[in-house]
């Protein structure tokens, strides 16, 4: 069968298959179960409407606990167990994390993984808060905007491939199609293979992530600077404020608790990050993070307890900022 | 010397929005000036204009002697009160009314001690750790009088500051306002309401802005008595005036005129022989209206409805559909009108005269005085 109807039919039979248990799934409670007729009328109505919502949330609890919840429990109990050669496993406690603490490619990885977390959230929000500023009151501002928000629209790996052109070395000699050696080369310098630079290739892998998270930022700071009252901003101009004053004394404390949301959610994809690595360095040359370590122990090195292990590590780091940012969200949208 | 001069002023959007033209206004030192007119006829916009944060597209706007169509806001010597408050949510009270000091660079000490004196004035020295947040409307009006004069400014700039306050904080702030008023007699206020009550009681002088011009200026109860045209006549009073149309058929000392309605009115204000035969408008107001015996009447028609408010009867005359009626507002209690043919007449000297929309007050523009009664 043609891939495309395959599709098709599934598209068909997913959607048909959810309206069909809402449908049914109600039919059944108000005809049959709890029938809103006889003498307990009354009863049954109030009986359905309590099940009712439970009824809506089934699919979803469901699958949330098999994608979910499940594989969390599992990756906990994958990390303290050890394969046996020849089948089966062990308990082996803390002894995976133990192996992992003691290696130096783990450690690598952390301290870049903070290095992400200090850099991107930091200079996506930024960004996005001076584009998003800029681009007010100017005429072709939204076209601007446009543009800035569009690498949102790509994947992290299609960013990744742009940006490996970008980067590009071409041996000496040749004509180097990446920008970056092009006005390297230009400026007088020797071609440089930019990726294997410790330290400054991690700052560039970085970059990618800035350049697609600074759309995201603009965009809600954007909607945030158009909620401030203009009163206020008149108010501020009348006392006698620069332009520099009313932005950061009047505008930025009026939107503090959206920028705090935006961070922390720059944080979380910051703290997940892999694809982008993953498709430009794999980890070499000193960028390894937490994310693509995980992946290299679990699916290269075939060892799921240390794989395992820092998964766990990663979701001990996210838990947090997560639940902080949540909550800031809730209070944003009081 | 006039504080604040504005001459030939006027406001252009966009090139081709016209909104006011040629504003020319003498507002004096110590003066409350109230700009009053209906919703959309560009009251904010000329206080804007004032203030500096609306550019001035043309004439000329001075303060002090000086002309400062190009001097930023906060060079200007105003302060300004919104209507929204526009407190600085994230400051406290203390600091939003010390936010224009510390831009300009007064001493920690001076800030302090300005800001106290200006919380005492407004009684908001309890509340000057909170945010604007934890008030009430009337105290963070309050606050926002307060971070204006903690300026000391030469010009006060209010916009409707009164207007998203219940009825009874309105009546409260409004004495404040006179009384923050009498203790600044030095300094110049302008005032924006669209209520005439608020502009009645607080002006030294109103100006009735219309059309996008100004359409009187006086104090308020030149506005009241001897109102310029048919608008700011119906404009200024509450009902507004009865609006009745007649033609002239005496000219003189007094000028008698026929109502097209049957009645005859006689107004202590003068025409010439020229008037003789003229349509006109004759203008009454419900309060002016006394029940009339059995001599002449101006008014006669069936009572709608009537309200009885105890010291004073309004009644509502059947008018044609689309058609304000006419009011009349007896003092006393008047039972059992409601249905009945009335007359109503009024004293010479409180009937107005309008010409083509302007009072026969002002033959030539100039102001006639009628000898009172
Ligand atoms: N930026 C603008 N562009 C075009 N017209 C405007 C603008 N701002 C205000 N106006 C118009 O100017 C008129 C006066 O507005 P405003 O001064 O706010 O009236 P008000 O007397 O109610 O305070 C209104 O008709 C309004 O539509
Ligand atoms: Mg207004």
């Amino acid at each position: 069968m043609h891939p495309a109807i395959q599709g098709l039919i599934t598209i068909v039979i997913g959607v048909g298959g959810c309206i069909g248990y809402f449908y049914f799934s109600n039919q059944f409670l108000d005809k049959v179960l709890f029938p809103a007729r006889g003498p307990n009328a009354g009863r049954n109505i109030n009986r359905a409407n309590m099940i009712r919502p439970w009824l809506f949330l089934f699919p979803a609890i469901v699958a949330l606990g098999l994608y979910l919840a499940y594989p969390v429990v599992e990756t906990l109990r994958l990390s303290v167990t050890e394969r046996i050669p020849g089948g089966g496993s062990e308990f082996v406690g803390f002894a995976n994390y133990a192996q992992m603490f003691s290696e130096p490619k783990f450690w690598e990885a952390m301290r870049n993984n903070m290095l992400w977390l200090i850099i991107v959230p930091a200079f996506s929000t930024a960004f996005g808060l001076l584009a998003a500023q800029l681009t007010d009151r100017i005429s072709w501002g939204n076209v601007a905007k446009s543009i800035i928000f569009m690498p949102m629209a790509i994947s992290f790996v299609g960013a990744a491939v742009i940006w490996k052109l970008v980067y590009d070395t071409r041996p000496e000699g040749q004509d180097q199609i990446g920008i970056l050696n092009a006005f390297w080369v230009a400026m007088g310098g020797d071609p440089q293979t930019w990726l294997t630079i410790p330290y400054l290739n991690s700052i560039l892998l970085m970059i990618v992530l800035i350049w697609i998270q600074t759309g995201f930022a603009m965009v809600i700071l954007s909607a945030a600077l158009r909620g401030i009252p203009e009163e206020t901003i008149e108010a501020a101009i009348v006392d006698g404020a620069n332009p520099f004053q009313i932005f950061f004394k009047i505008k930025v404390p009026q939107i503090m608790g959206t920028i705090v949301v935006v961070w922390t959610t720059i944080t979380l994809v910051v703290l997940k990050v892999f694809d982008i690595v993953f498709a430009m360095t794999n980890g070499q040359w000193q960028t390894q993070v937490l994310a693509n370590y995980m992946y290299d122990k679990l699916f290269r090195a075939n060892d799921w307890g240390v794989g395992s292990a820092s998964a766990i590590v990663i979701m001990l780091l996210v838990t947090p900022i997560l639940v902080w940012n949540v909550h800031n969200a809730r209070k944003e949208m009081r | 010397m006039a504080d604040v001069k504005l001459t030939d002023v006027g406001k252009t959007y966009g090139g081709t929005v016209e909104v006011l033209k040629g504003i020319n206004l003498d507002i004096g030192k110590g003066e409350l000036v109230v700009f009053v007119g209906p919703s959309g006829c560009g009251k904010s916009t000329l206080l804007r204009m004032i203030a500096g944060l609306e550019k001035i597209t043309a004439g000329t706007l001075e303060i002090d002697g000086q002309v400062v169509n190009d001097v930023p806001p906060s060079e200007r010597g105003i302060a300004m009160v919104f209507q929204s408050y526009a407190l600085y949510p994230h400051m406290t009270v203390f600091d939003n009314m010390a936010f224009a000091l510390r831009l300009a660079k007064k001493s920690e000490d001076e800030v302090k001690e300005a800001v106290h004196a200006a919380a005492e004035k407004l009684q908001l020295t309890n509340f000057l750790d909170r945010l604007p947040k934890a008030l009430s409307g009337g105290q963070r009006q309050r606050v926002a009088i307060g971070r204006s004069i903690v300026r000391d400014p030469k010009v006060y700039l209010f916009d409707e500051p009164l207007s998203n306050l219940d009825a009874a904080l309105r009546v409260a702030t409004r004495l404040q306002i006179a009384q923050l008023k009498e203790q600044m007699p030095e300094s110049t206020m302008v005032y924006v309401t669209h209520d005439q009550v608020e502009a009645m009681t607080l002006a030294t002088r109103i100006v009735v802005l219309a059309g996008g011009g100004v359409a009187q200026v006086g104090p308020p109860l030149d506005l009241y008595e001897r109102p310029e045209n048919e608008f700011v006549a119906q404009f200024i009073g509450s009902p507004k005036m009865n609006i009745l149309p007649g033609k002239i058929v005496g000219t003189g000392e007094h000028t008698t005129i026929e109502m097209d309605g049957g009645g005859r009115a006689v107004s202590s204000v003068p025409s010439t022989d020229a008037l003789m035969g003229a349509s006109v408008n004759v203008g009454v107001r419900p309060e002016d209206f006394v029940a009339a015996g059995e001599g002449d009447y101006i008014y006669e028609g069936k009572v709608g409805i009537t309200e009885a408010l105890g010291e004073v009867t309004l009644l509502y005359f059947d008018a044609p559909a689309g058609e304000d009626p006419t009011i009349g507002k007896l003092a006393g209690i008047h039972q059992g009108l409601r249905g009945q043919v009335t007359r109503l007449t009024a004293d010479p000297a409180k009937v107005h005269v309008f010409k083509d929309g302007v009072s026969l007050l002002y033959p030539d523009g100039k102001n006639v005085m009628v000898e009172p009664h």
